[in-house]
């Protein structure tokens, strides 16, 4: 237990500029362009002669519950959305993350330090799944709420500046209740996103150079394959089903909300949710790992990590 | 005592070519032991065989461990440095120093830092704005400290100036080795590390060449200078080389009897390099 925790600090150590810097710089660069087109905005209304703004209306007479509520469910949902933004830069990052996982101490040889620390395989690969399913998407989603919170609070001063109070209405968001859920939500996101991890750290563990293009070509040129046979006639597969059943879900399981393939009943739009908070619901999310797609998915993607600890083992010639 | 390591019939072939082949030997615990061989002669290969890192034919155990099958437990209790250069490049001092601290049951911090208060790292340094000397001292700062019953080093000076290189050895025999503890190590410099070895491994083509210890090589071996006249004499007696210096000849002789060699002229010691040299003629051509 002590030895993973340490590893995985490894792991943040080493790659603290993608796990930490990079949704911190996306949600930066994000306020910077939203401050911007504010500014841009209010000087341009200006000169166009557009304020004060009479047609909308004030919001200074007190909300009904239901009202309050529903504008709750909209800034929770505007939390979840800025955080599926940075999440999506995570997306980026941990693919990335995970082809060099096991392929950039092979190539600089570093390998061998850490072989010489009494550490199994397994627990070196372990903690490298965990920092890219657990560590990366915790940070993203909290930076993601944060720099929702912070987009929110420039919305609301911007209506200040013009006259309308609604600090108020930031009352009605749940934020820490929406990172919580989202968290919540991460071991999901893990087990979907296994196909991927395993495909990437497979082909970072066996590579002798140029991981990416492994990675890449071989689902890529085996669906060009299978729609070569299809359209002569020699194979009756679907080229498309083939894309989305194994090319998509080696290569792009990563992004946020990677179960939705899965699930049925759930409809992230629809209407009939009360709050965004419901949508969250833990059951409704978790009920997607009843598609037997989704367990197929997760026992190939672990046994393309067992795969990856065995040639990590016996196949180092560093 | 038990020997530390036992090798019998290990062999180990790569897709076209030998790197072990059918080696037999043993090593005691309290030696340091040189495994020297030219390029290519399988050294590195079984030093690997040792670690667990690779795959091999035959029986090995270290410490009483098979390599392949209960690496993560001899690890405890062997250290490596694999040439220079293999820190991580992204790693600080202070981050190497916890996270082995933290790994290691065996690594005793207060040592760890004490050897480096010596050195001009800092704690904030990171490996890769390190010279190639520094990062050496700091992975034999993190090396020493863990109380390990063997220590391998493949080529551990490669590439440092001999400030460095000399620093390296004096710090292992001063602070490190003891009676308990078994070093084996490879490396180009003999000359270097020829008074601290009390072992000497030859390693040619996959095969153990020579196998003594360095009392027993100036037993065996001689170096004699015979001048012009006597060589053909020193010739009939088979020298395993012949040199010229000076107008006069110097032959090594490998089991010839001291008594016979002090007629033909003044008998030295040969150095574990001419020894080297002369065992090795011929692997390259």
């Amino acid at each position: 237990m002590k030895t993973l925790y340490w590893l995985m600090k490894r792991e943040y150590w080493e790659h603290r500029g993608g796990f930490l810097w990079a949704p911190a710089i996306t949600a930066t660069t994000l306020l910077a362009i939203a401050l911007m087109s504010i500014i841009g905005g209010e000087i341009v209304g200006r000169r166009m002669g557009l304020f004060p703004l009479n047609d909308i209306p004030r919001g200074n007479d007190p909300l009904t519950p239901e009202q309050f509520q529903h504008v709750g469910t909209t800034l929770d949902g505007f939390l979840c959305f800025s955080a599926v933004v940075v999440l999506a830069v995570m997306a980026i990052v941990v693919f990335f993350y995970c082809l060099g996982s096991l392929y950039e101490d092979r190539k600089d040889r570093s390998i061998l330090f850490w072989e010489s620390l009494p550490i199994s395989n397994w627990k070196t690969i372990l903690s490298k799944v965990l920092s890219a399913t657990v560590v990366a998407p915790v940070i993203a989603t909290v930076i993601g709420v944060l720099f929702g919170l912070v987009l929110l609070a420039l919305g609301l001063f911007y209506l200040m500046f013009h006259g309308f109070n609604a600090w108020h209405l930031l009352g009605a968001a749940h934020p820490i209740q929406v990172t919580f859920d989202i968290i919540a939500l991460i071991p999901l996101y893990a087990l979907c996103a296994l196909p991927t991890i395993g495909w990437l750290m497979l082909c970072s563990a066996s590579a002798r150079s140029m991981p990416f293009l492994w990675a890449l070509v071989i689902p890529l040129a085996s669906n060009l394959i299978v729609w070569w046979l299809d359209v002569i006639g020699l194979l009756n597969l679907n080229a498309s089903w083939y894309f989305q059943h194994i090319t998509a879900r080696l290569l792009f399981a990563l992004p946020p909300v990677n179960w939705l393939e899965f699930s049925s009943k759930l409809h992230v739009h629809s209407p009939d949710h009360v709050t965004m908070l419901d949508q969250l619901g833990l059951a409704g999310n978790y009920a997607a790992l009843a598609a037997p797609d989704a367990w197929i998915g997760i026992i190939v993607g672990g046994a393309m990590l067992v795969a990856a600890i065995w040639l990590r083992r016996w196949r180092n010639d560093a | 005592m038990n020997a530390v390591i036992t090798a019998n019939g290990l062999s180990k072939r790569y897709k076209d070519a030998v790197a072990l082949d059918n080696v037999n030997f043993t090593i005691q615990p309290g030696r340091i032991v040189g495994l020297i061989g030219p390029n290519g002669a399988g050294k590195t290969t079984a030093l690997k065989a040792m670690l667990g890192l690779t795959n091999f034919q035959g029986h090995l155990s270290v410490l009483g461990l098979d390599p392949r099958t209960q690496r993560d437990k001899l690890m405890e209790e062997v250290c490596f440095i694999a040439d220079v250069a293999v820190l991580p490049r992204w790693i600080r001092v202070s981050e190497a120093i916890d996270f082995v601290a933290n790994v290691h049951p065996r690594f005793n911090r207060a040592k760890c830092e004490a050897f480096l208060a010596r050195t001009k790292l800092q704690p904030n340094q990171r490996v890769r704005q390190m010279s190639k000397g520094m990062i050496v001292q700091l992975h034999l700062a993190l090396v020493m400290a863990i109380d390990a019953k063997v220590l391998v080093l493949d080529e551990p000076t490669l590439g440092l100036d001999i400030l460095y290189r000399k620093q390296f050895y004096q710090s292992l025999l001063e602070e490190y080795f003891d009676d308990n503890k078994t070093i084996i190590v490879t490396t180009h410099q003999v000359e270097e590390i020829e008074h601290i070895l009390t072992d000497l491994m030859f390693i040619r083509d996959g095969k153990i060449v020579l196998d003594t210890d360095m009392e027993a090589v100036g037993e065996r071996f001689a170096e004699v200078m015979v001048s012009a006249e006597m060589a053909s004499t020193a010739r009939q007696l088979n020298p395993l080389d012949e040199r010229q210096v000076f107008g006069k000849s110097i032959f090594l002789f490998d089991g010839v009897d001291h008594a016979r060699l002090e007629s033909l002229g003044e008998i030295r010691r040969p150095s574990v390099s001419d020894l080297f040299v002369a065992t090795m003629k011929g692997t390259y051509a």
